[in-house]
C-alpha cells in the first residue's frame, strides 16, 4: 500500500479512529546530520512523561558526520513504550521514520511485513538512490508493498511552514525535517503538545529566530496528520502499571555521575574525577563536570593514564578518587590499577566498554572488558569487578563501588556498556535520606600504635590516612611491603603473605553480598546466566517462557569478582546452566562463561554474541528452546 | 575541592608547636640505598637541611616519585610520600594537589622518569602550574636499569644499549619546561651549596618549580657534569651563577655574558682584556614576565658558553588549583550539597 499526499487539503474531514496499542516501538533514521538523535530523546520524552515504561537504542556512526547520504552514515534511533512493564528497546520497530534512502536500506530487513514506514521523499534523489545501490526508487517501484508505507515531502512541508521567516536558508530548512517528523508522532499517537512547545521555547530562548523555526515546523508536522487524509488510524498507548512515585527519564552515564555525586555527598568526603574524553564514557564526565557544588572536582587530564593517577594521588590525600573511561582506555590504566593494588587505597575505575579490539566499533556495545578488569594487570593484582544492568542501575552501581572500595580500601572496577550507557528508561526516584544509606568512611589519625599495613580483622583493610595528620607519616608504593611496618620488603615470604592477603581482602566482599536472585522458575531445566546491559533482554525473554510454563529460570551477577559464594548450590537446581553474554567468540565461549568454568568447574552452555547491538529476544528465545530441546545452542549469526 | 582538611600551620613545624625540627627529622628509619658516592646522596642531604627552615609543619609535606635510582627519595624522608610508577609522579602529584590545596608536594623524578616516558605529564603540569615542587635529577643515564643511554645522554654516547654510540640527539630540560610555559625554571649542581638556595626560592614561588640537579651517576655516568662540577680548572669558566638583578658575571668576575643584538646572540665579554664593555654585560632579570632571555640562557653550553645555574625564570600565574578553588566557590554560591535537588531535577512526573 502507498500513500501519497504532499498537499494537506485545506479542510480536516473525518477524525482517524484512536487504535489503543500495548506497546510500539518506533525508530527514527536518519543520516548522521538529520537529528535523529535529538528528535528520538525528545519523542522519549513526551511518552515518558506520560507514563509508559520506556527503554530506547539509540545507535550512531563513529564519524561526527560520516559521508552524507551513505549507509556508514545512517544514525538510528530505537524507543520502545508500553502500557506494561518492559526491558528491551524492541526487537524490531512497528514503526520506521526513515529520513533517506541510506535509512531505510539499513533498517527495512528489521521492519516486520505490515510495518508502518513514514520516508522521507524528498531525499529519495536518483543520486541518493544511486549511492546505497537502489536502481529504482522503492517508495515508488512497488517493492514496499508488504508495508504501510507513507511518503511525504517532509522538506518542502518544512520549506512552507518556513516561508517568509527571515534568515532561514535551504540549510535550517533541510535541517529543521526532524521537527517536522517529532510533530507528526505526537499527532500520530496522541500526545499533547504543549510540553514539547515549552521545551523548545525553554532551550531556544537566547535565538528567538530559530525557536520561532522550531516551533512551526513542528507545529506543522503536527497539522499535517491532523489535515491530510492519509492515516486511518492514530494510536494510542495508555500509561503503564508503575509504582507510584515521582520519575524522571534518565539514561546510564547521567546516572553513573548522579551515583557518583550521591555518594560523595553520603560520605562526606569530597570526590576527585579524572577523566579523558572517550566514547561512550564522556558523558559521564560532561554530567558529573557540573555537580561542583557536591564536592566533587573533575580533571581532565592529558591521556588515560594521567586520569587514574591523578584520582589515585587524590586518593593519597583522603578524597574519593574516581576515573571513568572505556576499553582502550581502560588498557591504559591498568599498570596505574596494580599501583592503587599495592598502595591499597580506595579508587572506583569505570569502563564504559564498546566493541573492541583497539579501536573497534567505539560507537557500539559489548561486554568485552570483563577478562581485562579481572586479570587484565602485571602480578597477582586481583580487584573487585562488579557490573551494572541497567540505565537506572548505573546509580545504585556507581554507590555500591564507593561504599566497597572506602570500606575495603581498595580499587575496584564498575563495567557498563554503551548500550546501557545511552539508553534510558524511567527512574522511579529514591527517597534521598530513607533510600541511600549513609557512606561510614573512617580516617585515622591516632598514632598509637599505627603500622601502615596493620588491618581491620573483619574487612583486612588498612586504615586510612591523611596527609595533614600529626605522626602518622608514612610512605606507600609500588614496591612490595612489609606485612605490618610498611617498609619496602625484599622478603620472599612476606611476599608471599602480602599476595595472599591482598587476594583475601577481595574475597573478604562476599560477606556483604546478598544470597543470589534468580528470576523465573527456581530450579528444573535450564538457568540462564548473565551480567551487566544484558540484564533486560535475558529477563524479557526468560519471563516470557517461564511463564509459558518452561522450567527456566534466570540469574543476572553483579558481581564478577568476589563471585556469590552461593552460586554452586544456584546451579546445582537446574539440569543445565547457559551463560549468555556479548562477547567471545563463537567457537571459544565468552568471558564469564570461562571464568566461571575456571572458579567453579561448571559445565556451562554458552550464548554469545558480537554484533555491536543488544541480545534481541527472539534469538535468546531461540537459543533456550534449542537447549531445552537438548539440541546445541545456535550461533547467533544464525538467528 | 571542598576539603574539610585544616590549612598547614607554620607555627607548628612538629605538628605539636613546641619544637624545631632538625635534620635529622627528616630522616626516615629505611636504610639509604644508593651507591656510595652517588649525588643523590648530597641532594638527599640538602633537603632535610632545607625542610626545617621552610615554616610547613611536616606531616603537611609529600615527596611523590616515578620510578629510578632517584625515585627512591620517599622513602628516605620522614614524610608522607608515594613511590609511584614510571613517569606518572606528576599526574600523582598534580592529583594530590588539586585535592588537597594545603598540602606541600614534592615531586622527585630523573631524566628517563620524567623526560622519557613521562614527558607527556610534565608537559602538562607545567603548563598548568599547581604549586609543586619538582626535582630533576638528571644524570644523563638510566642506573637503576644498569647503564642506558637516556633522553639527556649526549649524541655518540657509548652506554649498554648504545654500543656504537647514541644517534638520539638529546634534550635540553630546561628549553623543554620554558617551552610548556613553566612558571619557575631554574637550575643546580648536587654538591654545589647553590642547590640550597635554589630549592629555598622554588618552594618560595607560588606555582611549578622545575628545578634541574645536574647530578653524579658514579657508576654509570661518572663525569657527566665533569666541566662545571668535579674539575677545578675548568669549573670557574664553566658555571654562570645567576643573581637576580645581578650583571651576568663568571670566572671571578674576569668574564661576562653580553647580547648582539643585530644577530640576536649572546657573546662572552672578556673584561680582563676589554674592561671598557663592563656595561655591555647583561642584568639578569629572573621576574621578566617575556622570559625571553631565559630561552637564550638555557640554551647555552660549555665549552662555547658557561651553563646557567640559579633561577632562570620566575614568572608568578595563578595556580591549577587555586583556579579549581575558585570555580568550587563559584558553584557553591548557589547552594552546596543538596541532594534532593540533585535528583529531583529534570522532568518529572507523578504516578499516583
Ligand atoms: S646507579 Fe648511579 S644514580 Fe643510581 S644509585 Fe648508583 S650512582 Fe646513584
Amino acid at each position: 500500500m502507498v500513500s501519497r499526499a504532499d498537499t494537506p487539503s485545506s479542510t480536516p474531514t473525518k477524525k482517524p479512529v484512536i487504535e489503543t496499542k500495548q506497546s510500539v516501538v518506533i525508530r527514527f533514521a536518519g543520516d548522521s546530520g538529520d537529528g535523529m538523535q535529538l528528535t528520538g530523546t525528545e519523542f522519549t520524552r513526551a511518552v515518558a512523561i506520560a507514563g509508559n515504561d520506556i527503554a530506547t537504542f539509540p545507535d550512531y556512526p563513529a564519524e561526527i558526520r560520516a559521508p552524507v547520504g551513505t549507509l556508514a552514515g545512517v544514525s538510528g534511533y530505537q524507543l520502545h513504550f508500553s502500557s506494561e512493564n518492559i526491558h528491551t528497546p524492541g526487537d524490531a520497530p512497528d514503526v520506521l521514520v526513515v529520513m533517506n534512502p541510506a535509512a531505510l536500506k539499513r533498517s527495512l530487513a528489521e521492519l516486520p511485513r505490515g510495518g508502518m514506514i513514514i520516508a522521507n521523499s524528498d531525499a529519495f534523489t536518483d543520486q541518493n538512490l544511486a549511492k546505497v545501490g537502489y536502481a529504482a526508487n522503492p517508495l515508488e517501484d512497488g517493492s514496499l508493498d508488504g508495508y504501510r508505507l507513507f511518503a511525504v515531502a517532509m522538506e518542502a512541508h518544512c520549506k512552507n511552514a518556513l516561508a517568509g521567516l527571515e534568515g532561514v536558508g535551504f540549510k535550517e530548512i533541510s535541517r529543521s525535517k526532524n521537527m517536522w517528523a517529532l510533530g507528526l508522532m505526537y499527532w500520530l499517537f496522541n500526545r499533547p503538545v504543549d510540553k514539547q512547545l515549552e521545551w523548545l521555547t525553554d532551550k531556544f530562548k537566547k535565538s528567538p529566530a530559530i525557536l520561532e523555526a522550531n516551533l512551526r515546523v513542528f507545529k506543522a508536522g503536527y497539522a499535517f496528520g491532523d489535515t491530510v487524509e492519509l492515516f486511518h488510524e492514530t494510536y494510542q498507548v495508555e500509561s503503564a502499571p508503575m509504582e507510584a512515585g515521582t520519575y524522571r527519564n534518565v539514561m546510564g552515564n547521567q546516572m553513573t555521575a548522579l551515583g557518583l555525586a550521591t555518594a560523595a555527598v553520603k560520605a562526606g568526603v569530597p570526590m576527585f574525577f579524572g577523566a579523558y574524553p572517550i566514547t561512550p564514557a564522556s558523558d559521564v564526565l560532561h554530567n558529573i563536570a557540573k555537580f561542583k557544588s557536591y564536592g566533587v572536582t573533575t580533571f581532565q587530564a592529558e591521556d588515560e593514564i594521567a586520569a587514574i593517577c591523578s584520582a589515585i594521588g587524590a586518593a593519597f590525600g583522603g578524597v574519593l578518587g574516581v576515573t571513568v573511561t572505556s576499553g582502550p582506555g581502560f588498557a591504559l590504566k591498568l599498570e596505574a590499577m596494580g599501583l592503587a593494588v599495592m598502595m591499597e587505597l580506595p579508587l572506583v575505575i569505570i569502563d564504559v566498554q564498546r566493541a573492541g579490539p583497539s579501536t573497534g566499533l567505539p560507537t557500539k556495545t559489548e561486554q568485552s572488558d570483563l577478562l581485562q578488569a579481572l586479570y587484565g594487570r602485571n602480578g597477582e593484582s586481583p580487584l573487585p569487578v562488579l557490573a551494572a544492568q541497567s540505565p537506572v542501575d548505573c546509580f545504585t552501581t556507581a554507590i555500591e563501588a564507593v561504599r566497597m572500595a572506602t570500606r575495603y580500601m581498595t580499587p575496584i572496577v564498575v563495567l557498563t556498556d554503551g548500550y546501557i550507557a545511552n539508553g534510558a528508561e524511567p527512574w522511579k526516584l529514591p527517597d534521598v535520606e530513607k533510600d541511600i544509606a549513609p557512606i561510614e568512611v573512617k580516617f585515622r589519625t591516632d598514632p598509637n600504635g599505627y603500622q601502615v599495613y596493620a588491618r581491620d580483622p573483619q574487612t583486612l583493610a588498612r586504615a586510612w590516612v591523611k596527609p595533614g595528620t600529626p605522626k602518622l607519616e608514612h610512605r606507600v608504593g609500588g614496591l612490595e611491603k612489609d606485612f605490618l611496618t610498611g617498609m619496602v620488603s625484599y622478603d620472599n615470604v612476606n611476599h608471599q603473605k602480602m599476595v595472599d592477603v591482598r587476594a583475601d581482602k577481595v574475597l573478604r566482599i562476599r560477606q556483604d553480598l546478598p544470597p543470589s536472585v534468580v528470576e523465573g522458575a527456581q530450579d528444573g531445566d535450564l538457568l540462564v546466566i548473565g551480567w551487566g546491559g544484558t540484564y533486560g533482554a535475558l529477563k524479557q525473554s526468560v519471563q516470557r517462557m517461564a511463564s509459558a510454563g518452561k522450567k527456566i529460570g534466570h540469574l543476572h551477577l553483579r558481581w564478577l569478582n568476589p563471585l556469590p559464594a552461593d552460586l554452586e548450590r544456584v546451579f546445582a537446581r537446574f539440569k543445565k546452566v547457559i551463560v549468555c553474554e556479548l562477547n567471545g567468540t563463537s567457537k571459544s565461549g565468552g568471558q564469564l562463561w570461562r571464568h566461571l568454568r575456571a572458579e567453579l568447574l561448571v559445565p556451562a552452555l554458552y550464548y554469545t554474541k558480537v554484533q555491536g547491538t543488544p541480545f534481541t529476544t527472539a534469538e535468546l528465545t531461540a537459543a533456550f528452546e534449542a537447549v531445552l530441546r537438548g539440541e546445541p545452542a545456535p550461533s547467533s549469526l544464525k538467528v | 575541592m571542598t576539603s574539610a582538611n585544616a590549612p598547614s600551620s607554620p607555627s607548628s613545624p612538629a605538628g605539636n608547636g613546641l619544637v624545631k625540627l632538625t635534620r635529622k627529622d627528616f630522616q626516615s628509619k629505611s636504610e639509604v640505598r644508593w651507591c656510595p658516592g652517588c649525588g643523590d646522596y648530597a641532594v638527599l642531604a640538602t633537603v632535610q637541611r632545607l625542610l626545617p627552615e621552610i615554616g610547613v609543619a611536616r606531616e603537611n609535606m609529600v615527596f611523590v616519585s616515578g620510578i629510578g635510582c632517584s625515585s627512591r627519595f620517599p622513602y628516605y624522608m620522614e614524610t608522607y610520600g608515594m613511590h609511584t610508577i614510571h613517569g606518572r609522579a606528576p599526574a600523582l602529584a598534580t592529583g594530590l594537589k588539586v585535592a588537597r590545596p594545603d598540602l606541600d608536594v614534592w615531586v622527585i623524578t630523573g631524566d628517563g622518569d620524567s623526560l622519557a616516558i613521562g614527558g607527556n605529564h610534565t608537559l602538562h603540569m607545567l603548563r598548568r602550574n599547581p604549586n609543586l615542587k619538582v626535582l630533576l635529577f638528571n644524570n644523563r643515564i638510566y642506573g637503576l636499569t644498569k647503564g642506558q643511554y637516556s633522553p639527556s645522554s649526549e649524541q655518540g654516547k657509548i652506554s649498554k644499549s648504545s654500543p656504537m654510540g647514541a644517534i638520539d640527539y638529546p634534550i635540553n630540560p630546561l628549553q623543554f619546561a620554558l617551552g610548556c610555559q613553566a612558571s619557575f625554571v631554574a637550575r643546580a649542581v648536587d654538591v654545589d651549596k647553590g642547590l640550597y638556595d635554589v630549592l629555598l626560592k622554588a618552594h618560595q614561588h607560588k606555582g611549578t618549580a622545575y628545578v634541574e640537579i645536574l647530578q653524579n651517576c658514579v657508576v654509570f655516568n661518572d663525569g657527566a657534569w665533569f666541566d662545571l662540577r668535579d674539575n677545578k680548572e675548568t669549573k670557574g669558566k664553566a658555571q654562570l651563577v645567576l643573581v637576580d638583578k645581578q650583571p651576568m658575571l663568571f670566572d671571578n668576575g674576569s668574564k661576562g655574558i653580553g647580547f648582539d643584538r643585530a644577530t640576536m646572540k649572546p657573546f662572552v665579554i672578556d673584561l680582563v682584556a676589554e674592561p671598557a664593555r663592563k656595561g655591555e654585560v647583561l642584568i639578569h632579570d629572573e621576574t621578566d614576565p617575556a622570559g625571553m632571555m631565559a630561552h637564550v640562557l638555557a640554551g647555552m653550553s660549555y665549552p662555547q658558553f658557561p651553563v646557567p645555574l640559579g633561577v632562570l625564570r620566575r614568572h608568578t600565574r595563578p595556580t591549577y588549583e587555586d583556579m579549581v578553588q575558585a570555580q568550587h566557590q563559584k558553584a557553591a554560591e548557589k547552594g552546596v550539597g543538596d541532594l534532593k535537588k540533585l535528583i529531583y531535577s529534570g522532568d518529572l512526573w507523578d504516578v499516583r
